[in-house]
């Protein structure tokens, strides 16, 4: 247990949350790294969801390619793409982009899925457009599951990008990582902490989000 | 008027729903398409607001084939109220009804006085109206359904199985609200069921559907009862049960109807 | 692909370690997360407590729990042992959530027929909700399976040696192809091990394919 009061200490220094190796600024980079992410993986994979979705066609392919991607092992994209791409902002982005986008891909058509089928009969029947459809029935139905893709989206991608670290990335991972090489465990503890914390401050934010946007029964 | 020529609908995986169907549908008047499960009455119902094609024939609505007019401004112009109401769960009663006119351009206001006068009509509590169909009974939600297919004041009103999933005392009462408002409004309905007594209490016309949509009969309630085409009809109308058949005996001086089991069914007036 | 064939039996050996390192807390998470999503289906009010108690063990990320677990549990920082309890810990938080949908989807009036011809709790628990929860246990099993086949190939950075071991070390070396033998490698036996899963899941519930 010391061991762990050690890690707290080391969290609460205060000469650790100063400058470039501070908390405050590995946060906003792990931040960062998490909406960019989320952002470009959201912008392939939602569109691509609904369509999915709202057409069901190429169902299956979709579920294949969201299990085979799950099945891919985050340090084994990582280094790859740094091998083949160098290093820099890049090739871990591309990797991180492709991890995060089974869940928001299951996501969208999951919960383009689970709209009753009915309801959407009858927005057709009264005269809704498919667009109008897409828009004002599949679409708010289907946000609390769209929401949850991207709720494990982002969790998804603070743990990829913690272990990003690895590979010279910067974000809460440092810690861990730097802390490795030099055996410094209350600073790889630490930097655990912190990003738990991030992740479960994160999740609860989703959560609140989640919850106010269904609709009352 | 609506008129079917020659309709015949086979569907993707080879089902033959509609054989050959052609009929005359008198305006301002209810028509009700009855048979058993699986017999095509759906399906015909769907072909006039075309959210199904057919795969052989015509469809006219005033004498202009369906297939011309643009289907989504059909439907708009066209009432249409379904089993399990179709309700959008996350509007209001009120929004629910008034999406129709929402979708013909009307500004939000008036949309909404319409469809408060629409609820009004089908006597539905104005406290449930700004609620979420979530909370209303089965038999509000289908109030609200019929409000909603009543809004646009449409000239043709499509009812598949309305009723069917309520329980037989909020039926009874649905029925003869349709009823009232028929002889307010006299609107030319369309209205499917699979329920015989449904079709002869609510139907000015009554089409008795075999499967494929084959006319075992069309006629007035009193036409069919007392002219049957054949045993199909009479057994599916319930002639060759005792229960139809009915003869007068005298009880303490009054007349009573009885039928041939010997069960009373009403006094005769 | 001669450099896979040269290095065959460390890659094997590494391989093993995986399998391991892998099915362990796959098999114990299996055997926890079950009467605990049980229990969570049938409790009224500390049910959604413990659901919710596991989705935040499972907010955590991996990596960090792999970090935090020596210094809570007190054991050595590069101790196996370590990477087999986090990832059994993981295993249960996502397996509880699917157990406890397991058992929500037996419909309740084959539960009730079952009671109501003399089945005792036990016989009910065990003849009857068990096996038909099954298809969806089996469902959430595959799930976890893959996904700590996955997690394990970080256990190097805690200096646990495994398939993952062949991504550290190809980086350093700036040798492509053995990454890339890595990530093959991790596929291929997450593809096993979903067909044992497959398999056991057959003969334990041959009722389902007679069925079809």
């Amino acid at each position: 247990m010391s061991v762990l009061s050690e890690g707290f200490s080391w969290l609460t220094a205060g000469a650790h949350w100063h400058g470039e190796d501070g908390f405050p600024h590995r946060i906003v980079q792990h931040l960062g790294y998490t909406s960019l992410t989320v952002a470009v993986a959201a912008a392939i994979a939602v569109p691509l969801g609904l369509w999915i979705g709202h057409t069901g066609r190429l169902r299956g392919l979709a579920i294949a390619v969201t299990g085979a991607l799950r099945a891919l092992p985050t340090l084994g994209l990582l280094t790859l793409m740094v091998l083949w791409r160098g290093i820099g902002l890049t090739s871990p982005t591309i990797a991180l982009v492709v991890l995060a986008i089974p869940p928001l891909l299951a996501g969208a058509y999951a919960g383009l899925e689970a709209v009753d089928r009915g309801t959407i009969d009858a927005a057709r029947a009264i005269g809704m457009t498919e667009w109008q459809v897409l828009g004002k029935v599949e679409i708010p139905l289907a946000l609390p599951l769209i929401l949850g893709g991207v709720r494990s989206a982002v969790l998804q991608v603070v743990a990829t990008a913690t272990i990003a670290a690895y590979i010279g990335l910067g974000g809460l991972g440092r810690y861990l990582i730097d802390g490795l090489a030099v055996r410094d465990y209350p600073q790889m503890l630490a930097g655990s902490l912190a990003v738990v914390v991030l992740a479960l401050v994160l999740d609860g934010l989703f959560a609140l989000l989640q919850r106010s946007l269904s609709t009352p029964r | 008027m609506i008129e079917y020529r020659s309709v015949a609908k086979t569907f993707a995986g080879g089902t033959e729903a509609v054989r050959d169907f052609s009929l005359m549908l008198a305006s301002h008047s209810t028509t009700v398409f009855v048979g058993s499960s699986g017999c095509g009455k759906t399906t015909l119902l769907r072909m006039l607001n075309r959210m199904v094609e057919p795969t052989r024939g015509q469809v006219l609505i005033d004498d202009v084939d369906v297939a011309t007019r643009n289907p989504v401004a059909l439907r708009r112009s066209i009432g249409y109220v379904m089993q399990h109401a179709g309700l959008l769960p996350h509007r209001t009663v009120v929004d629910n009804v008034a999406t129709p006119l929402r979708l013909g351009g009307v500004g939000r206001r008036d949309a909404r006085a319409r469809a408060m006068a629409a609820l009004e009509k089908v006597g539905l509590d104005p406290v449930l109206c700004g609620r979420y169909p979530g909370q209303l009974s089965g038999g509000q939600q289908q109030r609200v359904g019929v409000a909603r297919g009543l809004v646009g004041d449409p000239n043709v009103l499509l009812m598949d199985e309305p009723f069917g999933a309520v329980d037989p005392i909020v039926r009874a009462e649905l029925q003869h609200e349709l009823l009232r408002l028929q002889r307010e409004l006299g609107k030319t309905i369309v209205f499917v069921t699979h329920d015989i007594e449904e079709a002869f209490l609510l139907g000015d016309q009554v089409v008795i559907l075999r499967k494929g949509a084959e006319i075992a009969q069309v006629g007035t309630p009193a036409e069919i009862l007392a002219a049957p085409a054949d045993d199909f009809v009479r057994s599916f109308v319930g002639l060759d049960r005792g229960r139809r058949t009915l003869r007068i005996e005298e009880v303490d001086g009054q007349k009573v109807v009885v039928d041939a089991d010997g069960r009373a069914a009403g006094v005769l007036a | 692909m001669t450099w896979f064939l040269d290095n065959l039996s460390e890659i094997r050996g590494l391989a093993w370690r995986h399998l391991w390192l892998s099915v362990i807390p796959v098999v114990l998470g299996f055997m926890i997360a079950v009467p605990i999503g049980y229990v969570a289906r049938h409790l009224r009010r500390g049910g959604g407590l413990l659901l919710s108690l596991a989705s935040i063990v499972y907010t955590v990320p991996s990596v960090a729990l792999l970090v935090i677990l020596p210094g809570l549990l007190g054991t050595s920082f590069l101790d196996p042992g370590n990477v087999v309890i986090a990832l059994t810990v993981y295993a249960v938080a996502i397996m509880v959530r699917s157990a406890a949908d397991a058992f929500g989807s037996v419909p309740a009036a084959v539960v009730d027929a079952a009671s109501a011809s003399g089945y005792s709790r036990w016989q009910q628990v065990l003849q009857v909700e068990l096996p038909l929860a099954g298809p969806v246990l089996l469902a959430g099993v595959r799930v976890v399976s893959v996904s700590t086949v996955s997690i394990v190939t970080i256990a190097p950075l805690v200096g646990v040696a495994n398939l993952g071991s062949l991504f550290t070390n190809g980086f350093q070396r700036y040798f492509t192809t053995e990454i890339v033998i890595g990530i093959v490698c991790v596929i291929v036996l997450a593809m096993l091990l979903d067909l044992l899963w497959v398999t056991i899941g057959r003969l334990a519930m041959p009722w389902l394919r007679a069925s079809r």
